[in-house]
Formats: structure tokens, sequence, C-alpha cells
């Protein structure tokens, strides 16, 4: 559970604390509260984990996350984290 | 080494790899702590072992959240699910972590109502769709513990007051430190976590330097992050420097992650002790939650009692943590004890040494018979 997921930003909002990323044609919202001190834009990765965006990341990196991921055998268990956030998936006020 | 021609450059490890053994060329024998889970799991899954020469020994370090967490932990869970009749969620490596009266996973096929999630997030959300209680089992290091208190920050915004949270967050630094005083204890160096860094920063580290003489690198995961630490600390090492240094730069500040931190503090305090399976009670080693947000720790609002339960005897799970014995040398390793059906909490997660080890060891470790050994 160490391991963070990359993702990509796709939308900001609908409230400040929200933003909705992209891993693998998934698209799921996340927590971006800790990322405060930095200004995020659509297209920006981060490094999600438990459904909280933890530091921005470069492309490339984001990429190299990915493979690493994959070489770990963890990549299917990280699109299953992911797939398992539900908080606003229902259309009521998210958490 | 496998898998070395797939990372961004080849070149890069192989070329590290060379100067380990330059490095480390001579008598002397270097003992090396990974502390972080992820970081053994990727040692042992891209058998980087066999790139470093023999007198460069990895010890594995407390780093894994769900292998240090005590029986007691679990039972106090199951408790506020049997006797409260609240839902407790879980993530989901918790599910098989052993307690006294069993897994949760075991409680489920039981009867009790146990779910996994995802994000604390989603605990909470449970909780306002449900009129039951809901109480969120906190697992992790410092790496999770911002997102579990931002959650409970929300629950007091948001007014939720069937939600609570039974927190079981420890931080890294007193491990280190209880691993460092343990008088069995020989290490040359330390790599630094990956992830519990671009929270805490790498300044919580200077102790380990300037106090006890050994160099820190942080490092990142991927194969030649790992080899490249070793690189520089092997170079302290060869210098005599005792530094805190930062090969991880490209996710990890100085200063770390201050948003994190602020919610930290705003959530949390130390608890005096905690207890920690294989390790023992370590002093200011946990976090609870703090007085003016009782009404969502389920520790206050339950009245749970402290609750001790010894670790299974034969299991040399503390050696083990300790880096005082490898997995395989644990009298259960590969018999009594296996990742289908786990006695100690090392070989639950596969960032736990023994589960790692199982898996990955060359030469087929796994099956062989623990017996072999001393034939």
């Amino acid at each position: 559970m160490c391991l963070a997921i990359p993702g990509q930003v796709v939308s900001l909002g609908p409230e400040p604390h929200l933003a909705v990323v992209e891993v693998s044609k998934v698209r799921r919202k996340i927590n971006i509260d800790l990322l405060k001190d930095t200004p995020v834009a659509i297209g920006d990765w981060v490094l999600i984990h438990v459904g909280f965006a933890m530091t921005k990341i470069s492309d490339r990196d984001a990429e190299e996350q990915l493979r690493l991921l994959r070489m770990l055998g963890e990549d299917e268990d990280a699109m299953r984290e992911l797939e398992g956030y539900r908080f606003g998936r229902d259309g009521s006020e998210p958490s | 080494m496998k898998y070395v021609d797939e990372f961004r450059d080849p070149q890069l490890i192989h070329d590290a790899a060379a100067e380990i053994h330059r490095l480390a060329d001579g008598e002397r024998h270097f003992r090396i702590m990974e502390v972080c889970g992820g970081h053994t799991h990727a040692f042992y899954r891209f058998a980087l072992g066999d790139l470093l020469p023999p007198n460069v020994e990895l010890i594995h370090g407390p780093g894994c959240p769900v292998c240090v967490l005590p029986m007691g932990r679990i039972d106090a869970g199951i408790s506020l699910a049997v006797e409260h009749d609240a839902i407790i969620t879980v993530f989901g490596d918790v599910m098989r972590v052993p307690g006294r009266g069993g897994s949760p996973l075991q409680h489920v096929a039981r009867g009790v109502d146990v779910r996994v999630v995802y994000s604390p997030l989603d605990a909470l959300d449970l909780a306002r769709r449900e009129s039951r209680h809901v109480v969120f089992f906190a697992i992790g290091f410092e790496t999770t513990a911002p997102s579990t208190a931002l959650t409970i920050l929300r629950a007091r915004d948001l007014g939720v007051a069937n939600f609570s949270v039974l927190s079981n967050h420890v931080t890294i630094v007193p491990a280190i430190k209880a691993v460092l005083d343990s008088p069995d204890m020989r290490l040359d160096g330390f790599i630094g976590p990956g992830h519990v860094s671009t929270v805490i920063g790498c300044r919580p580290y200077e102790f380990i330097a300037s106090h006890y003489r050994k160099p820190v690198v942080v490092s990142g995961f991927e194969p030649a992050d790992l080899l490249q630490s070793i690189v520089m600390l092997l170079r302290q090492l060869r210098d005599g420097r005792a530094e805190v240094e930062n090969q991880y730069g490209r996710a990890v500040s100085t200063d770390g992650n201050l948003p994190a931190l602020r919610a930290l503090q705003e959530v949390f305090e130390l608890r005096t002790f905690f207890e920690w399976r294989g390790l023992g009670f370590i002093s200011q080693s946990a976090l609870q939650i703090k007085p003016a947000l009782a009404r969502w720790d389920a520790e206050r609002r339950f009245n749970l009692p402290a609750l001790t339960v010894a670790d299974p005897v034969a299991a040399q799970c503390g050696e083990v943590l300790k880096g005082v014995l490898k997995p395989h040398q644990c009298k259960l390793f590969g018999r009594e004890c296996t990742p289908e059906r786990p006695i100690g909490a090392l070989m639950v997660s596969s960032e736990g040494a023994c589960a790692a080890y199982y898996n990955h060891a060359p030469n087929g470790a796994a099956p062989q018979p623990a017996h072999m050994e001393w034939r």
C-alpha cells in the first residue's frame, strides 16, 4: 500500500477540493486538498494514494510509475483501488 | 535481474551495479536497511539482490503498515461490529491480518459486517447513506495519516454524527530509533522511505546522521533508484560521512507536504505508547485523535479498553522485523506460516518481508521445508 497511482487531471471541481483524474481510461473523483499550496491545472499528473493526490509529478515520471506498477505486478490492484473510489459518484454532494 | 531492459535507462542500472561492486570491493561487510515495505517488495520482485556483491546485505525494516499491526487492534475493531452493531470499514490489506479470534475475512464469513473501502472518504460517504454507525479502521504511516485527518475534518464540517475512526496510525521515526537502539542490531545505513517522505520531508531523519552517525538516502521505487541509493550510501561510508541525502527529488522535498503536516497537526497527537507487532511497545510512536475531535474517535466514543494480545509464541516476527533473522530462518516460515495461511503479519502483505521472500526468493526458496536448513 506504499505505492501510489499516477493519474492525469482532466477536470477540476465542482467543489474546490475535488478533481477528476484519468488513469488508463478510467475516470474517478479524487480529493486535492493536500495540494493546496501547489496550483493544480487540467493536464497535470499527480500521484494518488487512498483517494487523495499526494504530489505533482512530471509526464515522464507518471509514465515510468505506470510501468513500475506493471513490473511489480501491482497494476491490477492499482486499477481496482481507483475503480473502487465511490465518493461523489452517485450524484449526491461528495464527501 | 528481471525486466532490466524495460526501464527507462537500463544502462543506468548496469552502471550503478558496477559502481556498487567497485565501492564495496574489499573485506568490509555492509548491512543496509530499507525501511519501507514498498522497497522490500521491489527488491525481491526485481531480484536486485542478484546484482549486489555478497558483502552488501539488505535488511528489511519495519515499514509495512499491516505487518506491525498488533492482534489486539484487530480484535478491538471486530468488537465494535459485534458489540455496537457498527459497520467496520477497512483497506483490503487488513482483511487477512490475523487477530486472536481470526482475521476480519474469517469474521465476515461468520456474519460480522466488515467492508472493504479504498479511501477513508468512501467510509464517510457510507456513513452519510447509512443510519448505522460506520467506523473507519485506519492504518498506515505518514503517507496515509493525512488522508484520515482530512476525512475527520470533513466529517466535522459536514456534521456527520454516525462516523468515527479507530486510529492505528504509526510514525516511522520512532520505529527506526527502536531498531537503532536494539542491542543486537548492527547497521551501516538506511534507505529512507519514499512516499512517507513526500509528507514528512527529509529533516526528521537528521538525528540518524547526527546522533547515530549512520547515513540515510531517501529513495524512489524503480530499480535504478534503489541501486543509485545504495551507491550514495556506500560513497558516504567510503568518505566517512553520515548525512541525509535525497535520491527521490522528483517527488520528495526537504520540508515535505505542508498542507498534509498541518492536517496531521490539527487532528492528531502522539500516544504515550503503542504496541507494534513483533517490536513490542514503542513510546511516542503512534497517533491518536485529539480530544477536541473526540466525537469522531472510536476509542473514546465506545470507551475501548487497551487490549494486549501476545504474538504467537513460535513466530519470530520481531527478529525478522529487526533484521536479526532472515524470513526463511523463522521456525514457521513456509510450513505453518504461508501467504495462504499467515500466522505472522509479515506473511500477509506483499510488502511484508516474509511474503516477499516466499513469493520471489531465488532457487525456489519458498517450497523448501525449513528443516532442510540444519540437515
